[in-house]
């Protein structure tokens, strides 16, 4: 696996884990980061070293994806492993965390395995299976959490199942909690977003929408931190969605409780009128809700409320997504725009780079303890580099995902993967040659490597 | 509105070509459009009423009936008006057939629609059902209800029913009475009413209320005896008896105590109050059979009557369009 030297040099590094942004230039080796400059050239490089000069393009962590969703095993006409690590290696994201939800669920060890045995096969990025918190992710029995650890499980969640009874989830924080294993839960009241396929308000009302009331979430959120209280145990609130349930997060959060949150891309970027004439590509779980809570999940994200950000890839085909409305599966791809959607807050002067990057990237890594997501010497060479102003029109039949359900379909937005490395081998590399669709000139340098001279 | 029915070809000059190609909600329309169909329903009105009803204004054309739910009216109604203009006229219910087993809507639209159909009118019991299905056909659609959104026909008889009793729909005051929250008929109708002046009240208990529905322009009542207070119109919605299970309602009794409509409660309303209700009505839940059947109140067999001409109307109108193409 070992990999070519790669230099890269006149780049803008951006660090989150030292707050630099700034000039530099970077070196990998063996699949970790050797060296690590403020200046934007190397001096003294070994031999056979690929020199890429950056031109001044952003060069930060990859980018890592707590919540993917593939269709292996079980549903693979949806993404397979691999559809999903190329989608991933040419959105510049390192590391994908795969949600148990499948068929068979992920919540037996030979099934961790069988994940990660794949991932190895394919080689592209990092491929780390979350475990199903309770078996089956029924929400009744613990599933084997000791053992799925053993077998490189990450943490553990029934994904979009709540876990309804209060004592299962009391059990399952404290044992989790007590193997240093990280229970993730999205929190929603079954009973009050049973059918519901909308957040309730004067939109979903006059479309005839079965809707669900954001104290939905709130209600659930509030029982799980009285949980952490009871427990002392670790929980990631998984895709907190509205201003009602941040409060709650807020006030757990000042009382010191050990609680953090993600929330997804799609609900920083749309609200319940993105839905418009039954658009089913914009069914979420949970759904999207008014404009008023994605400008507070915006503020959230900015002062690190909201720790990380992810997707919520979920690939659906045509046949479960062409359907009336509230008979449409939920969910959206999202690994190929997660990056131009992050920098569009970015843009827009509404979210920091570096607090965006390390919502993708060091807080993910820390949440879970990977040693990727910063830039320094030693760690992973799981590196992204790319143009932040690129402007994009975001067409679905050109993602690389099996499944083309982006709710993005039709944006405008702004950066480019130019270059994916993973253990410092570049697993997706930008055609760079002049695109008619992009406008303007190629930027000046772009990414040329040559060979050094040593 | 005279009682003599006009000529094929003053209907040929009235039907004004529908302003778009399908009809899937009130929201289509604007209120000279509406004035102008419900003018020419008037028409059909009083070729209903002769002997001879059928003209050949859709001769050729060929319209499908798609009921996914059950329907009585109103699919007699969409298929006596195809027939009286002298469309050929065919029903399916996909439960009852084979080619829905396995398919979804859409492979079902595909389908017909290489029957080349002129006309689909479509019932669903999921909103946006009818859009969907216009997006992948080339025919004209019509929203014949869909799930809670809209049922838009219904909404054009009922102001057609108002307006031969009033002699206009503006300025009057009409009450919706129960369950708005799955009410795809209250949806149109205070979408239309609306749009023609009429003040709007939205009535019944708040479990069956949509959320933030104050915000749709209309007054809102938990009680009966205010919201139908004065009122030109009382519109009884159909509560649907599965709502007793979930927590919407306690018992029947205890709805048609607060909410259902009688003789006693309506005397609160304006004098010459008129009593309406889409149908099917379950007498004793939201309505007394005593005000139902009193034809001095009731509008509840005009609408019937008007939902027929109405859809002729609707028709004709698409049709004139579609000779324009």
């Amino acid at each position: 696996m070992s990999a070519r030297p790669i230099a890269i040099i006149n780049a803008r590094l951006v660090d989150p884990e030292s707050g630099y942004d700034g000039p530099g230039a970077l070196l990998t080796m063996a699949g970790k980061i050797t060296r690590v400059s403020h200046k934007p050239k190397l001096t003294g490089l070994p031999t056979g070293v690929r020199v890429i000069d950056a031109g001044g393009d952003l060069l930060c962590p990859g980018l890592i994806d707590l919540r993917v969703k593939t269709g292996e095993p079980g549903s693979e006409p949806k993404e397979t492993l691999k559809s999903a690590a190329r989608a991933a290696a040419a959105g510049g994201v390192t590391s994908i965390i795969v949600q148990p939800d499948t068929d068979p669920v992920i919540d037996d060890p030979a099934v961790v395995d069988f994940i990660l045995r794949r991932a190895r096969d394919i080689g592209l990025v990092h491929v780390y299976p979350a475990g199903a918190a309770t078996k089956g992710c029924l929400g009744l029995g613990m599933a084997e959490i000791g053992l799925m650890r053993e077998a490189g499980c990450v943490y553990v969640t029934d994904a979009d199942r709540p876990i309804v009874d209060s004592r299962v989830m009391r059990r399952l924080l404290a044992y989790a909690g007590a193997l240093g294993v990280l229970v993730a839960h999205r929190p929603a009241d079954p009973w009050l977003t049973e059918g519901a396929s909308a957040t309730e308000g004067e939109f979903a009302g006059r479309m005839g929408l079965a809707a669900e009331p954001v104290a939905a979430e709130t209600i659930m959120l509030e029982r799980d931190i009285a949980l952490v209280e009871l427990t002392g145990a670790r929980l990631m609130v998984d895709q907190i969605s509205a201003a009602a349930p941040l409060e709650s997060l807020a006030r757990a959060k000042v009382k010191g409780l050990p609680v953090i949150a993600t929330c997804s891309i799609n609900h920083l970027s749309f609200n319940e009128l993105d839905i418009g004439d039954y658009r089913t590509f914009c069914k979420l779980i949970p759904p999207l809700r008014c404009e008023d809570d994605r400008l507070a999940l915006i503020d959230a994200m900015a002062s690190g409320l909201v720790d990380i950000v992810v997707s919520a890839h979920t690939p659906a085909p045509p046949e479960d997504k062409r359907l009336p409305f509230d008979e449409a599966a939920a969910g959206a791809i999202g690994l190929e725009t997660l990056l131009p959607a992050l920098l569009t807050l970015h843009h827009e002067g509404r979210v920091p780079l570096l607090r965006l990057i390390e919502a993708a990237t060091l807080a993910p890594a820390k949440a879970i303890g990977l040693a990727a997501g910063r830039l320094k010497v030693g760690a992973p060479a799981d590196l992204l580099l790319c143009d932040i102003d690129a402007p994009r029109l975001i067409d679905a039949e050109d993602l690389i995902s099996k499944s083309k359900n982006s709710a993005f379909d039709g944006r405008r937005l702004q950066g480019r993967v130019l270059m994916t490395l993973v253990d410092g081998r570049v697993v997706y590399e930008a055609d760079t040659s002049p695109k008619i669709s992009g406008r303007g000139p190629p930027k000046a340098g772009g990414v040329s490597s040559h060979a050094s001279s040593g | 509105m005279t009682g003599i029915a006009p000529a094929l070809e003053e209907i040929r000059k009235a039907a004004i070509a529908f302003p778009k190609r399908h009809f899937l909600s009130v929201g289509d329309l604007d209120p000279v459009q509406v004035g102008e169909l419900l003018d020419l329903a008037d028409g059909f009105v009083a070729l209903n009423r002769q002997r001879a009803k059928k003209i050949d204004l859709l001769k050729g054309r060929t319209l499908i009936n798609l009921f996914f739910e059950a329907s009585t009216r109103t699919q007699s109604s969409f298929e006596l008006a195809g027939k009286r203009l002298g469309a050929d006229v065919v029903n399916m219910s996909p439960r009852a057939s084979s080619i829905i087993k396995g398919e979804t809507l859409v492979d079902t639209a595909v389908t017909l629609n290489a029957m080349r159909p002129d006309i689909l009118v479509i019932r669903h019991g999921s909103s946006g059902a009818a859009a969907l299905l216009a997006q992948k056909v080339d025919c004209s659609v019509i929203n014949a209800g869909d799930g809670q959104h809209e049922h838009p026909s219904q909404a054009l008889l009922d102001a057609l029913s108002m307006r031969r009793a009033f002699g206009r729909v503006g300025g009057l005051t009409v009450a919706i009475c129960g369950d708005v929250l799955h009410s795809r008929v209250a949806r149109s109708n205070v979408a239309l009413l609306t749009m023609l002046g009429a003040h709007v009240r939205l009535v019944g208990p708040p479990t069956l209320m949509p959320t933030d529905v104050a915000r749709w322009g209309v007054e809102v009542h938990s009680d009966l005896k205010s919201g139908i207070a004065g009122a030109d119109v009382v519109m009884m919605l159909r509560l649907q008896l599965e709502r007793m299970q979930g927590a919407l309602v306690p018992s029947m009794r205890e709805y048609f105590r607060l909410w259902g409509l009688d003789r006693e409660k309506l005397a609160r309303a304006a004098t010459g109050v008129r009593v309406m209700h889409p149908g099917p009505m379950n007498r004793g839940v939201e309505i007394d059979s005593d005000v139902a059947d009193d034809l001095r109140i009731s509008l509840i067999q005009d609408q019937v009557e008007m939902g027929v001409a109405v859809r002729m109307a609707i028709l004709a109108s698409l049709a004139a369009r579609l000779e324009n193409q």
